[in-house]
């Protein structure tokens, strides 16, 4: 049996990853949840983010902290107008043409990054406050973990805020519960929509950045990570923003002990678990409509 | 705008009505065949893998074409079909006929038990349970390093030679003749499934399956036994690349390939069985063109193909052909 605080330190890593997860997934529920596209590119957005902080940080020299915000608007700006654009063709065909047109798109991205930034892996320099270990008591725990679980609790808070206590949070939630009704009660599902996706982007492209230490950047990342995130969604039901919250951190956990104690099946232990919950409860945690 | 009244007019109908006859299409496939043998006898790798990559989106087309089973892990029964036939070389008998065979009755197999579970979902949650089976699968294959190779592939088996008589030779003629041949005997099973009352069945499940409950058609039963058939065929195809090129590697089972035969399918046109052959020509020429011209860059290619495609014509080539086909014989039969 493992001691206390090799339990305690595989804790935080899991719940780490699960925030990171969370971070990335929590724009991709709420579209999901009013459109109903299962989006396949969304995973790309979190990569844009993690490359546009790369270039900014190591071929500008830009401290992170500086580069992150502007990494983040970039990628709500690309997002913006792809949703514009694209995506307008993307709502208008039937549902395996949304997967598809949402995997070419996918397939373009890491066409693009690759082309600009190579196919190797690559690290985002972390700056020096938050490398290094904090010691207590026997208990070794990176910095950097504890500065992501920090930011991404209050990212989730700020999102919980919104949803339940603001008129735009409102209006989400009707246009999630019901689009066609929301539309009727006068509220612009598409601007709502066009909003809730450039935010969602957003949001990816700070989980793809701060993350880059655990799912370091690659032009595949966009797809490599994609199976995982789409199965927090699922897991934690279509536009549940509480649910994607718990089941992250569920997965992240349970991916994380599972590779301690079981390391010769390595992810399998995960995906038995997403099927098997999904045999159980087929819409998720917290099921909407 | 179709004409309701007369079912026959709707091009599924007609396709259904008119079983089991040889058409066009086959005969100049045959002859496309045919001719690749003798004119381009350095492409016959690579037409290999198109007669194996259209028997895969023929199963498919089976499975979601006529079923409507929407899946994001049809590699799975390929993949599975692969490794049961690398075993099977490995550790039992190096005859490449029945190896097919057992391939597509473990992959059918694996259809009947996943099925049953899975099937019972539908929309999202089938999609992703799919995704999530064939995942599991991946990593389990993966996990499992000291029978699978894991990520070095299975490989070291020995194929007999053809029926005891045509040996695999270098320049993949035998591999090629015999790809076409099970793809022809492939073609013409999944012809007569698609064609019989149980397809018949499939579709109206696909179209309203409330319907087919209230009529007393066990909706459950059918769509597993179709997704077991629809595997088997799937693994049929996932054996013929085992035996063809000696190695059974882990990307059989990825997502990335899943991926390409959903691709390969809406590129040719879903519930046509057609489709299937015009897309995976398209898709494999394609793709081995593009990389041929830039290995790094082809995924540009690619995803611009998709996503015009699905953009422009939505039924897939096939589809769009036969309803610039139909427009024209409607202006021919009012002038």
């Amino acid at each position: 049996m493992p001691s206390l605080s090799t339990l305690l330190s595989l804790f935080i890593d899991g719940a780490s990853y699960g925030m990171i997860l969370f971070l990335i997934a929590s724009g991709l529920t709420v579209t999901l949840g009013i459109m109903r596209i299962i989006n396949l590119a969304h995973c790309g957005f979190a990569m844009i983010g993690g490359y546009a902080a790369l270039a900014l940080t190591s071929w500008m020299g830009l401290p992170l902290l500086v580069a992150l915000p502007i990494a983040i608007l970039l990628t709500m700006a690309i997002g913006f107008l792809l949703e514009q654009t694209i995506y307008r063709v993307v709502y208008r065909t039937h549902e395996f043409g949304q997967i598809l047109m949402t995997l070419g798109l996918t397939y373009l991205m890491v066409a693009t990054i690759n082309l600009i930034f190579g196919s190797l892996m690559q690290n985002i320099p972390m700056p020096e406050p938050l490398s290094g270990v904090w010691l207590a008591g026997g208990l070794t725990v990176s910095k950097y973990r504890i500065f992501l679980v920090a930011v991404s609790a209050g990212v989730a808070l700020l999102l919980w805020t919104t949803f339940e206590w603001t008129t735009f949070g409102t209006r989400l939630r009707a246009a999630i519960d019901n689009p066609r009704m929301a539309r009727a009660c006068g509220i612009d599902v598409g601007r709502l929509l066009s909003i809730a996706f450039a935010a969602g982007c957003g949001l990816a492209a700070l989980g793809g950045v701060l993350g880059a230490q655990m799912l370091p950047l690659e032009p595949f990342y966009a797809l490599k990570y994609l199976v995982l995130v789409l199965m927090v969604v699922t897991v934690g039901g279509l536009g549940s923003l509480k649910g994607s919250l718990v089941a992250a951190l569920a997965l992240g956990l349970i991916d994380t002990f599972g590779r301690y104690f079981l390391p010769e099946l390595g992810a399998f232990v995960i995906y038995v678990t997403v099927f098997a919950f999904l045999l159980i409860r087929p819409r998720g945690l917290f099921q909407n409509a | 705008m179709r004409e309701l009244r007369d079912p026959s007019a709707l091009p599924e109908m007609r396709s259904a009505l008119r079983t089991h006859r040889l058409g066009w299409f086959e005969v100049v496939m045959l002859a496309v065949f045919a001719a690749v043998y003798y004119l381009l006898p350095g492409y016959l790798p690579l037409a290999t893998q198109v007669a194996i990559m259209i028997i895969f989106a023929i199963s498919l087309d089976l499975a979601l074409g006529y079923g409507g089973i929407e899946t994001l892990g049809h590699a799975v029964f390929y993949g599975i079909g692969g490794y049961a036939a690398g075993f099977y070389a490995l550790y039992v008998c190096q005859e490449p006929i029945s190896g097919l065979l057992v391939a597509a009755l473990v992959a059918g197999l694996f259809g009947v038990l996943s099925g049953i579970v899975v099937l019972r979902a539908k929309g999202l949650t089938l999609v992703m349970l799919t995704l999530a089976c064939a995942t599991m699968v991946h990593e389990f294959a993966n996990s499992m390093r000291a029978i699978t190779g894991g990520d070095d592939g299975l490989s070291g088996y020995r194929i007999d030679p053809v029926l005891g008589l045509f040996r695999f030779d270098l320049f993949g003629r035998t591999a090629y003749v015999y790809s076409v041949c099970v793809l022809i005997v492939v073609f013409l099973l999944a012809r007569i499934v698609a064609n019989s009352n149980f397809g018949l069945v499939a579709r109206g499940i696909r179209s309203n399956s409330q319907r087919m409950q209230l009529l007393g058609v066990p909706v459950l039963n059918r769509l597993v036994l179709l997704y077991a058939v629809s595997g088997a065929f799937a693994g049929i195809a996932g054996a013929l690349s085992a035996q063809v090129t000696k190695l059974v590697g882990l990307n059989t089972l990825a997502f990335t390939l899943s991926g390409n035969v959903l691709i390969v399918l809406i590129l040719g046109g879903i519930g046509r069985l057609y489709g299937a052959v015009i897309g995976s020509i398209v898709f494999v020429v394609l793709s081995d063109r593009a990389a041929a011209i830039d290995p790094f860059n082809w995924l540009f290619i690619l995803g611009g193909l998709i996503m015009l495609v699905v953009w422009l014509a939505p039924d897939g080539i096939v589809g769009r052909f036969s309803a610039l086909t139909w427009q024209f014989r409607k202006q021919e039969r009012r002038p």
